[in-house]
């Protein structure tokens, strides 16, 4: 089957923080046969104006990224439930009866979560891998419940060894810049998710969203736990990304 | 911005206490019941579909169907009586009451009463008020808040009960259940024989036949409004559905979401006070629909939480309430619920925090038996703060400069190589332990990791650029 030629919108996060991520992500859509394209001018989705209420300001994030990602063609892939969210459900609502309600909707429809693509655009059969690791997987909120990926990951991650974790679907505490906001409300809805992943006997914690990664692996690290965190996108990179 | 206490200062008295334990802890067992009883039915979806559009409707016609309750009522000889704001109904009951010249009153548990505080403002004038809802009568001889709006001494242990009613009621210590149940209803047994009225909620009221639905597990409910001379019920003006077979299905999802249960133990239709030749039920029915800020919220862009019932299946389920406790909401109406009403009931001055009191996991939404839409309402209130310029002036005025720079790729860049190299000063092997200033709060509890060096942008460009 022909593979189609796919945007990769990596994420401000990624981008800064973890550019591993991108390198993996843009491996795994590779390994499957897309065609990668990478939109240069793309900088942040806005999300973090959007959630705390300064819609001006969020509005001229998404719309910058809209020029970019509009300027494309094909399916755009975003290895973050959180940001896909963004852009498939609130930039349509953002430009709702502005000029740029066409260009959000248009977008909108091509944008995909990485696992999404893979699994239901793609249905690649891909699954990942990771070493002999025993891995939970966290679900990121946003992807779970925003866009409805449950199923997308599991089946991904179908040969790896798996150690079931409680509460793999309750929030972890980081909520943007709620993590910065109410820093001990955040830290104790985290200090719960860890003691779980700490007690599923996993040594490798794996999700699909950096955002809440980078604030669980924080965590971690303060605990001085020597569990690892990667993004799923590194566990179906093909060895040696 | 004046500085009352915020939803933060008094989470973090909360934080990690006995009462956050147990509110974790009860609210886990309640979300697990609720589960597995929504689970029981094939068409729990359907049912939730069907629940919202009919609340959706009685908002939507509010005022017809209010009307046609009201002549209901009056045609059974019952008496309406519309409150604006908490004073209204205050003064409303409290003239009732003394028309009636009532000097005991029990209460079955009704959420609008601890709104509009009725509670303190008869008491001011004289009269005795007892609440007869097991968990209400333990938070009122406690001088205590409810801390949840179904189970309102979920923060307590029993343990605590044991202690409160050996100090209060001069009973043995005891920590078993049942005999401080048993303790109970004695005491309030008597309040039921000798009340001279009768003031309860309603969960849900009847338009075609003017008739109140109160549900409870404890009977006090019934027993409050049979006994007493006179009943008056409570309502917030949005509890109202427009026909009996609505009315049902309200029923059933509100037992499921709120306890796990598939019904309540006690179904209390009241239509009327007593006819001739009624055994029993009150000589005056009075029906107190209260308004207090809910005229506001229809009008604007939260309305949707009017279609709210009360069940708490989303303050269960919050990963922040489930931490915290209600009591850190500082308000009757707590959670993520509560922190859509009661910005829109009482203003956003001092409430215009609670919004930001979520994680937005959308857990709630997800749970809701009339799938409110709320984690998208609580942006929305987000906005309506962040217009009136609550937000700290770091986070305005750096959300300004950040998206003024993303706006822009090559400043972006510029700023993600600066990020890298200042981080160098707080950083060690590739982690931030401690970050300065507004951001502090991250790293008390995280570290952060640093900038890198090569942004995913710039390797891509060395790589693989055009």
């Amino acid at each position: 089957m022909e593979r189609p030629q796919v945007q990769l919108l990596v994420t401000c996060l990624v981008d800064a923080l973890a550019p591993q991520v991108g390198r993996a992500a843009l491996a795994v859509l590779e390994s499957v046969g897309c065609g990668v394209s990478y939109p240069e001018g793309q900088t942040c989705c806005g999300q973090p104006a959007f959630n705390v209420g300064l819609t001006e300001e969020a509005k001229r994030m998404a719309a910058h990224t809209l020029e970019v990602l509009d300027a494309t063609e094909g399916p755009v892939v975003v290895p973050s439930g959180s940001c896909t969210e963004m852009i498939v459900h609130q930039y349509p609502a953002l430009f709702a009866g502005t000029e740029r309600e066409e260009q959000a909707l248009r977008v909108s429809s091509r944008t995909r979560e990485l696992t999404q693509f893979l699994v239901d655009d793609l249905d690649s059969g891909i699954t990942a891998s990771c070493g002999g690791c025993s891995v939970a997987y966290h679900h990121s909120c946003h992807g779970l419940r925003g866009l409805g990926l449950r199923d997308q990951a599991e089946r991904l991650l179908r040969d790896v060894d798996r150690m079931p974790l409680e509460g793999a679907e309750e929030c972890c505490g980081f909520g943007g810049l709620f993590a910065v906001e109410m820093p001990s409300v955040s830290a104790a809805i985290m200090d719960e998710k860890l003691d779980r992943v700490e007690a599923s006997g996993a040594d490798t914690l794996i999700g699909s969203d950096i955002s809440c990664l980078i604030h669980l692996q924080g965590g971690l690290r303060r605990r001085g736990s020597d569990i690892e965190v990667r993004h799923i996108a590194e566990l179906l990179a093909p060895p040696g990304t | 911005m004046s500085e009352p206490v915020s939803f933060l200062t008094r989470a973090e008295t909360l934080l990690g206490t006995d009462e956050a334990r147990a509110v974790d802890r009860g609210m886990r067992r309640m979300s697990a019941s609720r589960e597995a009883v929504m689970a029981e039915l094939p068409w729990s979806e359907e049912l939730r579909d069907r629940a919202r559009s009919i609340r959706l409707h009685a908002l939507s016609h509010l005022d017809r169907l209010l009307a046609q309750f009201a002549d209901q009522i009056t045609e059974r000889g019952g008496r309406v009586h519309f409150a604006s704001d908490a004073a209204e109904a205050n003064d409303i009951v409290a003239s009732i009451l003394s028309s009636a010249s009532a000097r005991l009153v029990a209460k079955s548990k009704s959420m609008v009463s601890e709104e509009i505080e009725l509670n303190r403002h008869l008491e001011a004038q004289g009269m005795e008020v007892v609440e007869t809802d097991l968990g209400e009568y333990i938070a009122q001889l406690a001088g205590d808040t409810p801390s949840h709006i179904i189970a309102p001494v979920l923060h307590l242990t029993r343990e605590d009960v044991g202690q409160l009613f050996a100090e209060k009621l001069g009973v043995p210590y005891t920590d078993d259940p049942i005999a401080l149940n048993q303790v109970a209803r004695e005491r309030l047994r008597e309040v039921f024989l000798t009340a001279d009225a009768g003031v309860s909620g309603v969960n849900t009221a009847v338009a075609e036949t003017g008739s109140l639905v109160i549900v409870t597990n404890e009977g006090n409910g019934r027993l409050i409004t049979t006994a007493p001379r006179v009943h008056i019920a409570l309502m917030g003006m949005e509890r109202i559905v427009r026909s009996w077979e609505d009315a049902s299905l309200i029923l059933e999802v509100l037992a499921r979401s709120a306890t796990g249960q598939r019904l309540s133990v006690y179904t209390n239709v009241i239509t009327g006070p007593r006819r001739e030749g009624d055994p029993d039920g009150p000589e005056e029915l009075h029906v107190v629909i209260v308004d207090n800020g809910r005229s506001d919220i229809l009008g604007g862009p939260t309305a949707e939480i009017l279609a709210c019932i009360r069940c708490g299946a989303c303050l269960n389920i919050c990963p922040v309430f489930r931490t915290v406790g209600g009591h850190a909401y500082g308000t009757v109406y707590s959670g993520p619920v509560g922190s859509v009403v009661t910005p829109g009931l009482h203003g956003m001055d001092p409430w215009w925090d609670l919004p930001y009191a979520s994680t937005l996991c959308g857990a709630c939404e997800e749970v809701c038996p009339v799938r409110i839409r709320i984690p998208s309402m609580l942006l929305k209130l987000r906005e309506v703060a962040a217009s009136e310029g609550r937000l700290p002036g770091w986070l305005e005025k750096g959300m300004a400069r950040y998206a003024k720079v993303a706006a822009h790729p090559s400043r972006w860049a510029r700023a993600k190589r600066w990020a890298h190299r200042l981080s160098v000063l707080v950083s060690s092997r590739g982690w931030i332990r401690r970050i300065p200033g507004p951001a502090r709060g991250w790293t008390r509890y995280r570290d952060f990791p640093r900038p890198v060096k090569q942004s995913f942008t710039e390797w891509w460009r060395s790589t693989r650029g055009s």
